[in-house]
């Protein structure tokens, strides 16, 4: 599976909430949209620390990385994550 | 138009009304013969005891202090200052025994440890907001017995069984609060205020958890407004806002809200009423920016947090 597959599966089996939501697009804010709230920002960062071997400083826990599918790959690519398409 | 004085209420009737509210919710809607109030020291419990009494007189009202072994010394002090100056008798029930029983401390500080495996005794730990740019994520600070704090990042898992843990210790005084409102035959009173009971800001089953909420609809810069007129005790008045629930000084800015107050106030007051970001900027010296970032939290909390003031759901079998 890809870098982009991992996280929506993950964000899709960790975020699920009553009611139909719709399929999560890439670009969409996963704050704004309600699916993650600040304790769901921890879930993601331990699961891309523990997924794909990166230290997440606290620096860079923000949503310019963190807040959308394009976003956490874009940033993943960035700290060296392959296969990140 | 939107002012500094928009939250100004006329306390003579307004404590007026919510005295005969509350003389009717416990007497003729609830049916019971007093109020049970749990004090906390600070300066939402102490209003809704004053209150209470000017509604259904002192003997009809019991004030419970509930200390645990991380309360601050003083507010036990304040609870007891505060039951005199009102003429209501005070129950202490101290409850760290019922906490170690459950695991409370225990649970708490193993999930600590997952962090700061040297976390250990004489240690103090607290909850601390901390802002990533625009997220709002709950730090966990730790201290030595002879050193200087530290602030650690928590995971998921153990923030979730740190706050899980700690609810302990509501749950465990709104337990005590039923048990003498059930030997005395009266209603519980809960004390959150507007904005605490707007985004969520209690425990459900604990602080959540009552049969009538006097001030739940009055903004905290009001509730210290009605407290100066009620003649709550200016030690109390004077105490800076704190959760008192854990061993380190806790304020409330900290632990869930990271702006004042007054300004939180002012922001919930101006979303609520069709003021905008703009309004609110212009009034507090802010960038909009910085207002809009606030109206964004508080509807983001108030969604996630919607579930907390729900009544238990009856599954209809057909």
């Amino acid at each position: 599976m890809t870098v982009r597959g991992k996280i929506r599966a993950f964000i899709e089996e960790t975020f699920t909430l009553p009611g139909p939501k719709g399929r999560l697009t890439e670009g969409e804010s996963l704050m704004g949209s309600g699916r993650v709230d600040s304790m769901g920002v921890l879930s993601l960062a331990s699961f891309v620390q523990d997924t794909f071997g990166i230290d997440v400083r606290d620096d860079e826990l923000v949503p310019d990385n963190f807040d959308s599918i394009d976003k956490l790959v874009q940033y993943l690519t960035r700290k060296g994550v392959g296969r990140a398409a | 138009m939107l002012t500094l004085d928009s939250l100004y209420l006329h306390a003579g009737p307004v404590c007026d009304r919510l005295a005969a509210g509350l003389r009717e919710a416990v007497g003729q809607t609830l049916g019971r013969r007093g109020l049970c109030v749990g004090v906390s020291g600070g300066m939402d419990s102490a209003l809704v005891l004053a209150l209470s009494v000017k509604a259904l007189g002192a003997k009809n009202v019991a004030a419970l202090a509930m200390p645990e072994r991380e309360s601050a010394p003083e507010s036990l002090e304040l609870a007891k200052e505060l039951a005199e100056a009102l003429g209501v008798e005070l129950i202490v029930e101290p409850i760290s025994q019922i906490l170690d029983a459950a695991g409370c401390y225990q649970r708490r500080d193993d999930a600590i440890r997952e962090l700061v495996p040297e976390f250990g005794e004489g240690w103090g730990c607290k909850l601390a907001l901390g802002n990533h740019g625009g997220y709002q994520i709950t730090n966990v600070v730790v201290q030595p017995p002879q050193g200087e704090s530290r602030t650690v990042r928590p995971t998921a898992e153990a923030y979730a069984t740190i706050v899980a843990a700690t609810n302990f210790k509501q749950r465990t005084r709104k337990m005590m609060e039923y048990y003498h409102a059930d030997r005395l035959g009266f209603a519980v009173a809960g004390t959150p205020n507007l904005l605490e009971y707007d985004q969520g800001f209690f425990v459900k089953g604990g602080d959540g958890l009552a049969d009538v909420k006097p001030i739940c609809r009055l903004y905290k810069t009001q509730v210290y407004q009605l407290a100066a007129y009620m003649r709550v005790p200016k030690s109390i008045c004077a105490r800076p806002p704190a959760t008192d629930a854990f061993s380190m000084p806790q304020s409330h800015e900290e632990f869930y809200f990271s702006l004042s107050y007054p300004q939180l106030d002012l922001c919930l007051y101006a979303l609520d009423f069709g003021h905008s970001s703009a309004e609110v900027a212009a009034l507090l010296d802010l960038p909009i920016p910085e207002i809009d970032r606030v109206f964004g939290i508080i509807k983001r909390k108030r969604a996630a947090t919607a579930w907390l003031h729900m009544a238990p759901i009856a599954i209809e079998p057909r």
